[in-house]
């Protein structure tokens, strides 16, 4: 728009112009130097032979080839696949039900909608504490079961190699299934009454209009539902360590937890950066997509 | 946001609606369960929890631990408690969230109504930079810290913060004023209005609602950071989560779950507050976007 201008310009319409790329330049520069250059600097890292320091000395694709051979990242992987397809089917399953349910003039909304909504205030430490001792067979619902008579109750998960993992997803769903629904009773909210009458004048039954109309209009909510869900549970760092440290064993490693011990605590950089550049292709192929539809459609 | 009761179109029977209050006060309770039991045992003497029933009311109140974890439990070298930690959240937490709201204003205001050629794509390149995994920034942050003398500072994890908060807070900015009516802005400018002018003028009144939101959204995350502040903090400059998850995680003496219980409440504290104080303009502000996309 301000390029537009034909007019004589003297220095203020210049200053003009100028400003608004003046104003905008150093949030620019802080994005590609922290955000892109780093990313190009880890990249370049992944190819080097760094271990406790970085180093310049290109190795080619060893530490990729390394990568895929550890078994605790072969661990990770297959732990991340079982945690966010879990962790994404439960939380946009509850979300949808939750959303669907208090969109039927239930009373109370007002007092039940900030109940389901508070996890996601509260941190993955929070979260991954309280959870940790409400799992804990020895002070927490297993010994509650005990105490209120149940005695032959388990439910030591948190203490099981094979379990554990899905003690994470109980908490972080938890934390974020609320959020999921606040976003579909959004998109409910938005959905043409008159249009539904009209249908109903039809004949469709509340679960045909449900099937066949409500919930394919919900599609922006559920990609936006699945591309937030995803990239948190690529990211998730903070759960891991609160609530499991990674254990038992390696049992609840993920590709985050991996990234920072090869990093920073076991002295193999090259390795931790590769770990992350795969993290961040994942993320890519979720986000790429997004974004760039996103735009489109903005224009 | 409430509609006429009899302009509804799906109508439930007496059963179904039944059925459907059952399953929502259900899940109320879940997502109440683990705050419920985090209170009333951090009120609890610590017999009370390791020799009884952690769902049972306390027998006997105490506030012990509330002041143990708040002013006297080990954490660091010395038996500070959380209390300097809390504080070095504060001292964090303002001026990021400051420094990246305003910044995420200016920048939505231009992006919007100042768009020059290629302004769509670097909004692009923003769009993605919310969204990267922080892993694939660490180590080159952790050396940029290091050679200007901001490792283990505050100041540091301001920065880090800062930089990392533009993303979301121009994205939130500069979805809102797109919708707000362009010829407004020219006009302002016909009449000779220059670039702050109008920014002061007419876009920041509107800014309210989209403000509380991006204000909201980065204090629970700065808060609730994690990973920047194990990575990036000492022990002088340490944030709130990192020694709650020290706390909790230390493995010397008898572990004192209702100490650990009354650190995990300190800790959310300050959002739970932001949140029951803020929350409902938080989610009026996210359903406003998310309807209209």
């Amino acid at each position: 728009m301000a390029g537009s201008t034909r007019a004589p310009q003297d220095m203020r319409t210049i200053l003009q112009n100028w400003l608004p790329k003046l104003v905008l330049s150093p949030s620019l520069a802080a994005m590609m130097v922290f955000v892109y250059g780093f990313i190009v600097y880890t990249v370049y890292l992944s190819f080097t032979n760094s271990r406790m320091l970085p180093s310049y000395d290109l190795v080619g694709f060893d530490n990729y080839a390394r990568l895929f051979g550890l078994s605790a990242w072969t661990t990770a992987l297959i732990n991340l696949a079982i945690f966010a397809t879990l962790y994404i089917v439960i939380c946009i399953a509850i979300g949808l039900l939750l959303a669907i349910f208090l969109d039927q003039k239930i009373r109370g909304e007002g007092m039940l909608r900030p109940i389901y909504l508070y996890p996601m205030a509260l941190s993955f430490i929070v979260t991954g504490t309280a959870w940790k001792w409400l799992l804990d067979p020895g002070i927490g619902l297993e010994n509650t079961m005990h105490m209120w008579g149940w005695e032959s109750f388990e439910f030591g998960w948190i203490k099981d190699r094979d379990y554990a993992i899905y003690t994470l997803v109980i908490a972080a769903v938890w934390q974020s299934s609320g959020f999921v629904m606040a976003m579909f009773l959004a998109g409910l909210r938005g959905i043409d009454n008159e249009m539904l009458k009209a249908a109903q004048i039809d004949g469709a039954s509340n679960w045909n209009l449900y099937r066949r109309i409500v919930i394919p209009l919900l599609r922006p909510a559920f990609l936006s539902a699945f591309v937030i869900l995803a990239h948190l549970a690529i990211k998730s760092y903070d759960l891991v360590i609160a609530l499991t440290g990674g254990g038992p064993g390696r049992a609840t490693e993920l590709p985050a937890t991996f990234m920072y011990s090869y990093t920073f605590t076991r002295n193999q950089m090259g390795v931790g950066a590769a770990s992350a550049v795969i993290m961040l292709m994942g993320i890519a192929a979720i986000m790429v997509p997004y974004v760039y539809a996103e735009l489109k459609e903005q224009k | 946001m409430s509609m006429g009761a009899q302009d509804q179109a799906i109508r439930t029977g007496r059963i179904t609606r039944m059925f459907i209050y059952v399953v929502l006060i259900f899940f109320a309770l879940f997502y109440l369960l683990p705050f419920f039991i985090m209170m009333i045992n951090s009120v609890k003497p610590l017999e009370e929890i390791t020799g009884g029933n952690m769902m049972a009311l306390p027998t006997e109140y105490t506030f012990a631990p509330w002041a143990s974890a708040w002013g006297s439990a080990q954490i660091g070298v010395e038996a500070t408690g959380l209390k300097p930690y809390f504080m070095n959240s504060i001292l964090m937490v303002v001026p990021a969230v400051a420094i990246s709201t305003i910044l995420g204003a200016l920048n939505g205001y231009i992006l919007t109504k100042w768009q020059f050629r290629g302004s769509n794509i670097l909004f692009g390149l923003m769009l993605f930079s919310c969204f990267i995994p922080f892993q694939i920034v660490l180590i080159p942050m952790a050396r940029v810290l290091g050679s200007i003398g901001l490792a283990g500072t505050t100041s540091g994890l301001i920065l880090v913060h800062v930089v990392y908060g533009i993303g979301f807070s121009t994205l939130y900015f500069r979805n809102y004023y797109a919708a707000f009516p362009t010829e407004l802005v020219r006009a302002a400018m016909m009449d000779g209005a220059g670039f702050f002018r109008i920014f002061w003028r007419i876009m920041l009144p509107v800014s309210g609602p989209i403000a509380v939101v991006c204000i909201i959204w980065q204090f629970t995350n700065i808060w609730n950071d994690f990973l920047f502040g194990a990575s990036f903090a000492d022990l002088d400059s340490m944030p709130m989560t990192v020694a709650l998850n020290n706390l909790v995680n230390s493995s010397t003496g008898v572990k004192a779950y209702n100490v650990d219980f009354a650190g995990a409440i300190l800790a959310a504290l300050p959002t739970l507050l932001v949140y029951i104080v803020a929350g409902r303009y938080f989610v009026r502000g996210l359903m406003a976007g998310s309807v209209k996309g």
